[in-house]
């Protein structure tokens, strides 16, 4: 045990982390030349899609050194804010983290972030700067801002290029002599932690864990504590490129599990592993619940299809326990689920994955974020979804979610952002130069305003030069109302939304501007209204189909246009009937086109 | 009784809405009219010796072809069919073919004697800025002389296509040739909303910008003032683009819209025998080689049967005979339908009239969308 290393790779987005972990695979020959290619470990089609890392990975590593042979278990992780559960948990797996740093961009908001989350786990810290390869590197300059972070000495800080190789033989040297062996007893009973699943269709459920105590072996009956339920362990191995499996995986390691498990309920990220037979007396430590930011529901496009979405949800949360869901009904959509999601970068790779991994494809209503609404009896009730808000008449007050936002960019960009947030309700709390060149800028702001598209705005405002983080702090009162969409006077709950009245105006009327395009033509007119409470903000009318009749059908016609009508027919069976008004799929993904 | 459909795939100029299936090269009509008699025997057991009441050449321009082809083409006819008596046999003619030369009261006297015995004329307007811009072959003197011509050699039973709806015919134009029609005398009209086929030069043109798009609006207007017109004038508004005086409907066409089994010749052509259609190649060339062997065909399931049911008979005047769909798809069918029909009812687009659902005047306007919602 004294000769294994469990550490993750943490850092900022795109500074380098799946790139380095390449070098440390290369270098000590886990993957063979043919199978290498670039972010190796971004397995996921959506990940090289994207070139962004979505969920960590771990792979294990031998090595030689000073003749000694050593496991190294590295788990490399995502950078962006909306997957920081992922790191979160990987951390938990791990006595020693490196920290990279861009060398061209020096510390960046989630460098900040994920350096406490790694402090907070007790981690050996081994601070990395990447990328000296590049021409814009300012090793010295970056240096000075690492060690004033995390008070470090100068000769701890390890120069690198994960695109060259050039230092990388000294990270590994480092991880063995820098980060901790595991501690645990390999004689007590069985006490390991789960931190992440997969459901496979060839093999079933597959639950990754770090061993604290104890050893699983083939065969073992094991028990998962917090629901108590048994399953013979199948097999059991570590993590190479491909699961890898061994007849027994021992205190320290980390290792995956097959089981004949069919719910995929029973498994929870968090809970703990021991045998059946001689069981642990602690459950390990879980993780810290997921706080979801944004909230929307998930419907099945044919109403038939919710009990295999179920399945597939179930079946997904496995590889993403930052999901997060419930039942909802709707009346234009039927039933489906209110999801809770860390981000809207979040949403969209949860609605991408269903689609690709379990061919669901699926209609996302409005998201918004958790609000609270006081009675005038004093009631408190959450509102994750526009329909959950009580009628105005009993509402005293609403509070909203506020964040606080930190904000790393160039000084030239102040006067930018400070428009930006200023524009998004947000206020200036602070704000320090960290070098002559760095500044940060830490804003309160309601979450409703961030979620949405501020990242995409903030990015074009500084031509990307500033980086942002942001923590829940309180909720704040706030004139929130429900925005309604009215077809011919019929509500359709599925695009109503919850919004601040100084924006309702505006998105109302851009909201019915795109369903007006997006309606197809019908036999009468129909209105379109945006509408808080009986106050109409905003109309639009597609005036009545005039004239929707061939003009020849005779001998040659009467084939193609049987056709085409049962084509037609076959598309209205697909639509929603909200009162008389028809509405296609796409108008109910209306509110995520939206631009400005 | 059945019908049989000659399509005769030439024209000396292509219109630039037209879709139909034709070619504007002559080099190839005398092979051409070879196949179509191969073909005709080849096919002669299609009709499984049902006897022959409506006979139609069409196209492309049959009217281009000479007369002593004509001939050949019926003689061979009544060779390989069994032809009634009294059967129909329309011809479809342009103005130029007609107006061609002083020949052209020979000519006339020779389609009848042949035995045609209707004409049916693409006269489209008589508005000269209108025939220029759908680039038809005839100009606006022509349309009204090969009319007179026509009605001198004794071609009493007699049609003339009429096209409504283009950026070029206001509504004053509209109606002087809907009158103009009536006033000669026109016992049929066939009138038709100017469509926008795809791969037209038309839709081309619209796309570029070198032509202003058809407006769903002034079509609606036109369709509503003709009905009115014709209506006014005795005729029978009896399918949706077609009216005529009593006793003068097309009963080749009308034919198609009850069901009866019809033999398509030539290239493009369908042919249906109540449960298949199948069609020709619509390719000059592959057609001469192989006459009536290229063929596409789908049998038609009970559904789509009915549903074609649903979408012709709605277009007539008669409308959806309630008692007949009963009787050939179940009275459950019959009475699915008179429940979803329902709502058009109360909306006046449709209108029950003692077994039957027939299209109101506003519901004429929508056929459709309407027969598609109704649709199994
Ligand atoms: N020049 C240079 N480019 C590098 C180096 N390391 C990484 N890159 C490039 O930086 C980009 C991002 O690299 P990744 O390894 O995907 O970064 P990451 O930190 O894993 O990104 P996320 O997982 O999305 O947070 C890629 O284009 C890499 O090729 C380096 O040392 N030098
Ligand atoms: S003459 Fe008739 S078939 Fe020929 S191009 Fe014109 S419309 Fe089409
Ligand atoms: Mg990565």
């Amino acid at each position: 045990m004294k000769n294994i290393r469990n550490f993750c790779i943490i850092a900022h987005i795109d500074h380098g982390k799946s790139t380095l972990a390449d070098r440390l695979l290369e270098m000590t020959n886990t993957i063979s030349q043919r199978d290498m290619q670039a972010q190796v470990l971004d397995d996921m089609d959506l990940e090289r899609e994207k070139g962004i890392t979505i969920k960590s990975h771990a792979i294990q590593i031998n090595h030689t050194h000073k003749g000694e042979k050593f496991v190294l278990n590295l788990i490399d992780t995502p950078g962006h804010v909306d997957f920081s559960y992922e790191v979160s948990r990987a951390l938990a797996a791990c006595e020693g983290a490196l920290l990279l740093v861009d060398a061209t961009q020096g510390i960046q908001a989630q460098t900040i972030s994920n350096l406490y989350l790694a402090i907070g786990n007790d981690l050996e810290i081994i601070p990395v700067i990447n990328k000296i390869d590049m021409d814009g590197a300012m090793v010295d300059e970056v240096k000075d801002q690492i060690i004033e972070l995390i008070g470090c000495k100068p000769e701890d800080i390890l120069l690198a290029s994960a695109r060259t190789g050039v230092g990388v033989p000294e990270i590994l040297e480092a991880i063995v002599e820098r980060i901790p062996a595991p501690e645990g007893n390999p004689d007590a009973p069985l006490q390991a932690l789960i931190f992440d699943s997969v459901f496979n269709s060839f093999r079933g459920i597959i639950v990754y864990y770090r061993i604290l105590n104890g050893s699983i072996k083939k065969g073992d009956i094991v028990q998962f504590v917090s629901t108590g339920q048994s399953y013979g362990a199948d097999e059991v191995g570590i993590l190479k490129l491909t699961l890898d499996p061994k007849p027994e995986v021992r205190t320290g390691d980390v290792g995956y599990i097959i089981t004949g498990i069919k719910n995929a309920k029973e498994v929870k990220v968090g809970d703990t592993i021991t045998l059946a037979s001689n069981p642990h007396p602690e459950m390990v430590q879980g993780f810290e619940e997921v706080k979801p930011m944004v909230f929307a529901g998930i419907f099945p496009v044919n109403t038939d299809d919710f009990e295999e979405l179920r399945d597939c949800m179930d079946k997904l949360q496995l590889n993403d326990a930052s999901l997060t869901y419930e039942l909802e009904t709707s009346q234009a959509l039927g039933f489906g689920f209110r999801c809770g999601f860390l981000g809207m970068l979040h949403m969209e790779i949860i609605q991408e994955r269903l689609e690709r991994e379990f061919n669901q494809t699926v209609i996302t209503t409005v998201p918004n974020v958790s609000f609270v609404a006081y009675t005038s009896k004093g009631e408190e009730i959450i509102v994750n979804n526009p329909a959950e808000m009580p009628d105005p008449t009993r509402i005293d007050r609403i509070e909203e979610p506020y964040i606080r936002a930190q904000i790393i960019t160039k000084p030239e960009y102040i006067g930018n952002i400070m428009t930006l947030c200023l524009g998004k309700r947000g206020i200036l709390i602070n704000q320090s130069y960290l070098t002559t060149t760095r500044v940060e800028l830490v804003f309160e702001m309601p979450l409703t305003e961030i979620v949405f598209d501020f990242y995409d705005k903030l990015k074009s405002q500084t031509r990307g030069y500033a980086s942002f983080d942001y923590h829940p702090i309180d909720r704040r009162d706030s004139d929130i109302a429900k925005m309604d969409i009215l077809l011919n006077g019929d509500k359709v709950d599925a695009l109503s939304a919850l919004i601040h009245r100084s924006r309702a105006n505006d998105f109302g009327r851009k909201l019915c501007e795109k369903l007006k395009e997006l309606l197809p033509r019908q036999q009468f007119q129909i209105a379109i209204q945006a509408a808080i409470g009986a106050k109409v903000i905003a109309r639009e009318t597609i005036s009545a189909l005039r004239k929707d009749v061939t003009a020849k059908c005779y001998g040659g016609d009467i084939s193609r246009k049987r056709k085409l009508l049962e084509k037609q027919k076959e598309g209205k069976k697909r639509m929603r009937q909200i009162g008389n008004v028809e509405v296609p799929q796409e108008a109910f993904l209306a509110v995520l086109k939206l631009d400005d | 009784m059945a019908g049989i459909y000659l399509h005769i795939p030439f024209c000396r100029q292509a219109c630039h809405y037209c879709n139909f299936h034709f070619s504007t090269s002559l080099n190839r009509k005398n092979d051409f009219i070879s196949a179509l008699l191969k073909e005709m025997e080849v096919r002669r057991d299609y009709l499984g010796g049902e006897t022959v009441e409506t006979v139609y050449f069409g196209g492309g321009t049959p009217s281009l072809l000479e007369t002593e082809e004509l001939q050949v083409l019926l003689h061979s006819l009544r060779a390989f069919f069994t032809i009634a008596p009294g059967a129909e046999i329309t011809l479809e003619a342009n103005p130029d073919d007609i107006d061609i030369d002083i020949t052209a009261a020979s000519r006339l006297r020779a389609w009848r004697e042949a035995g045609i015995n209707r004409l049916s004329i693409g006269v489209q307007s008589f508005f000269e800025e209108d025939l220029r811009w759908m680039n038809r072959a005839h100009d606006a003197r022509q349309a009204i002389a090969c009319i007179r011509m026509a009605q001198e050699e004794g071609f009493d039973n007699m049609s003339i296509d009429l096209i409504y709806g283009g950026p070029t015919l206001p509504d004053s134009h509209w109606r002087e040739n809907v009158e103009r029609a009536i006033g000669m005398g026109i016992p049929h009209l066939s009138c038709y909303a100017l469509t926008v086929e795809p791969k037209t030069a038309l839709d081309t043109m619209i796309r570029r910008h070198q032509k202003a798009d058809i407006r769903p609006e002034d079509q609606a207007r036109q369709f509503l003032l003709l009905m009115d017109w014709a209506a006014t004038a005795g005729y029978e508004h009896y399918e949706i683009s077609n009216f005529s005086l009593p006793g003068h409907r097309s009963r080749h066409n009308s034919a198609y819209w009850q069901g009866k089994n019809y033999l398509g010749l030539g290239p493009s052509a369908h042919s249906y025998n109540g449960v298949s259609r199948e069609w020709n190649v619509a390719n000059n060339a592959r057609y001469i080689e192989a006459p009536g062997l290229v063929v596409e065909k789908e049998v038609l399931t009970p559904v789509q049967q009915l549903n074609e049911y649903i979408m012709i008979s709605m277009r007539t005047m008669e409308g959806i005979d309630l008692g007949v769909l009963a009787e050939r798809f179940g009275a459950g069918q019959a009475s699915v339908l008179r429940e979803r029909a329902e709502k058009y009812v109360r909306a006046g687009k449709l209108k029950l009239a003692g077994e039957r659902l027939q299209l109101t005047k506003e519901g004429k306007l929508l056929a459709d969308g309407i027969a598609a919602d109704l649709f199994f």
